[in-house]
């Protein structure tokens, strides 16, 4: 393993705010689907340990493939395997799928409609160790790939939802990996669908459209205003594609003033998405929008600068009492 | 009904006449369009008549059967030639070749799979031979004897990607893999224009039982399919000599070889070339 990849681990996801959490969701999911799913092979670049998937490797060796650090290996790999019926679940960080593979999920992958999901670890602002490590821009590099599914989940709940979801799938995806100890946001229960977002808070002063772990800053903020007697909404968008414009359209229209939230550049990804969707309703609002400035992140410890980028349910709730 | 199984000795005079007959479609193929990658095309038709007449499992009625050899070609561009050895295969109509390359046919001048008879999209260099070792892997996983073979070109090999796939193939073991690599001296600006001698060594030092032939000599290329049917727990890789524009002296001197285009009437001109050298070889 490379020195770089070393330090970027174990300063992840400085998330949980008092939350119980749960190890390795993805994996876990993973190893259990494979018991009923003979289909389902499971790939890393020599990221198998800091992507959760080492669960379905002890359980299933035989279908287990460490390609070394080669991704775009890993996904030409991933989509040979495909040919033959399989369904491989292929993970690395998000920099290193999307930034160094980017060909081979456009061609090889989704070109072909292959049955391949790409499982990345690292999203947005989640590890400290900087530019070359923090996937910024992932959702929006993904955006633009004809016929390629999109999930940023939230929780430790719908990580191992939308691992069924993408599963049961037919078609290339790429799923955001929260690793490690995932808090846990939504009860068992909680409903994930491919494609749909989910009005989880009512309000109508202030409506939050978020992704990510930003669905559980969004829901913290929602509950501290209520308190102080402004309602705020929150519409959860865990699919980025294909988006949910209907939902999104009808939320905006529902609310006062409309703020986007994510873990992310705020250009191209769910920002973009919520004022294209709102154009193409004819819906004139104003959209605040939270997320990642368009430029590179220092280094640094994960809460810092988390805190420093707007991306804390203190920092959530700053901006919106700012809008007022 | 199942073709080259189990493989039977080699008839080379047959499968030199299925060479001509594939390089009288290229020509006319690329007549109909005044242009294509026909040089290319003429250079690895023996390769291609000796995979599809003789060496590849397959069954032309039921091309997804799981037991399938597999034919990738990774140079889309060398499409022409597929197309002329599934049309005579019998997979495509042999009359829809002439559609080659015009709008709305099925056989672009750079491989889509929506194409009968293709196992992956061509084009993007780089591309095919990690594809390879996915399906040799998920062969494995399924207990299947059956083999992939993987065409790609000299000038292919400059994509790192390429080398990505072949340290995997031999870490897994891939026995049943076969990479057949057109070593034929041109790329998009001219010859070769990164030295990637010595081309067999390089193979050899990434751990595959490698073999260099004339890609042109049909006993040496089925001599050399003979050979890597071994399965002895290294990839195969066949480097394959060839001569872009093979049976065509005015292709073959050309330094245009890489993308041919000339009036409709010069191909008179070419293709009476190419029956004049078939006439004085019979």
């Amino acid at each position: 393993m490379e020195a770089g990849r070393a330090l970027a681990l174990g300063q992840d996801e400085a998330l949980g705010g008092g939350r119980r959490s749960v190890e390795a969701p993805f994996g876990r999911a993973l190893a259990r689907l494979g018991e009923s799913r003979p289909d389902i092979v499971g790939l890393t670049a020599d990221l198998g340990k800091y992507t959760d998937i080492l669960p379905f490797r002890d359980a299933f060796p035989d279908r287990f493939f460490n390609v070394g650090m080669a991704e775009q290996n890993l996904v030409a790999v991933a989509a040979g395997l495909a040919r033959t019926g399989k369904v491989p679940f292929a993970t690395t960080y998000g920099v290193f799928a999307t930034r160094r593979a980017y060909d081979f999920i456009a061609i090889a992958l989704a070109h072909s409609n292959l049955n391949v999901k790409i499982v990345a670890g690292l999203p947005g602002l989640t590890t400290g160790y900087g530019g070359t490590h923090q996937a910024i821009e992932d959702l929006a590099l993904m955006r633009m790939i004809p016929g390629l599914t999109i999930i940023d989940p939230c929780d430790a709940t719908e990580i191992e939802a939308a691992t069924e979801a993408i599963a049961e799938h037919r078609g290339p995806v790429y799923m955001r990996l929260l690793r490690g100890s995932v808090p846990v946001v939504f009860e068992p229960g909680h409903i994930f669908e491919i494609g749909k977002a989910r009005r989880l808070r009512e309000g109508s002063d202030v409506g939050i459209i978020s992704t990510g772990f930003m669905t559980e800053r969004a829901l913290d903020a929602a509950d501290a205003f209520r308190k102080q007697g402004i309602s705020v909404g929150v519409l959860h968008v865990p699919t980025i594609k294909p988006f949910d414009a209907e939902a999104v359209a009808e939320f905006a229209g529902s609310v006062g003033r409309i703020v986007t939230a994510e873990n992310h550049v705020v250009v191209g990804g769910l920002a973009s998405l919520v004022v294209e969707t709102l154009f193409d309703a004819g819906i004139a609002k104003t959209v605040t929008r939270i997320g990642l400035p368009d430029r590179y992140i220092e280094c640094g410890a994960v809460p810092t600068l988390q805190a420093k980028y707007g991306l804390t349910t203190e920092a959530v709730i700053a901006t919106i009492t700012a809008l007022s | 009904m199942l073709r080259n199984s189990p493989p039977g000795s080699a008839d080379i005079g047959a499968l030199e006449h299925k060479a001509r007959r594939l390089r009288r479609h290229l020509l006319t193929m690329a007549r109909g369009q005044g242009q294509g990658y026909i040089g290319q095309g003429l250079g690895i038709a023996d390769t291609l008549a000796a995979l599809y007449f003789h060496e590849l499992r397959y069954d032309p009625h039921n091309l997804t059967w799981p037991d399938r050899d597999r034919f990738l070609m990774s140079t889309g561009h060398y499409s022409i030639a597929l197309w002329a050895a599934l049309a005579e295969a019998g997979i495509i109509p042999v009359e829809e070749l002439t559609t080659y390359g015009a709008d709305n046919s099925r056989l672009e001048m750079s491989t889509l799979d929506t194409t009968p008879g293709v196992e992956m999209i061509g084009g993007s260099l780089g591309h095919g031979l990690g594809q390879g070792v996915g399906q040799a892997l998920g062969l494995r996983v399924d207990r299947s004897d059956a083999r992939v073979f993987v065409e790609l070109s000299d000038g292919e090999m400059q994509e790192g990607s390429t080398w990505e796939a072949a340290m995997s193939a031999s870490h897994f073991r891939l026995d049943g893999l076969v990479a057949l690599i057109d070593c034929n001296g041109i790329q998009a600006d001219g010859p070769v224009v990164l030295d990637m001698e010595p081309v067999a060594d390089k193979w050899r030092a990434f751990g595959w039982q490698t073999f260099e032939i004339d890609g042109n000599d049909m006993t040496a290329v089925v001599g050399a399919l003979a050979g890597a049917r071994q399965r002895n727990g290294k990839p195969k890789a066949i480097v394959l000599r060839t001569l872009p524009g093979k049976g065509v002296p005015r292709i073959e001197s050309s330094e245009k070889s890489h993308f041919f285009r000339i009036d409709v009437a010069q191909w008179d001109g070419i293709i009476a070339e190419f029956e004049k050298g078939v006439g004085a070889a019979q």
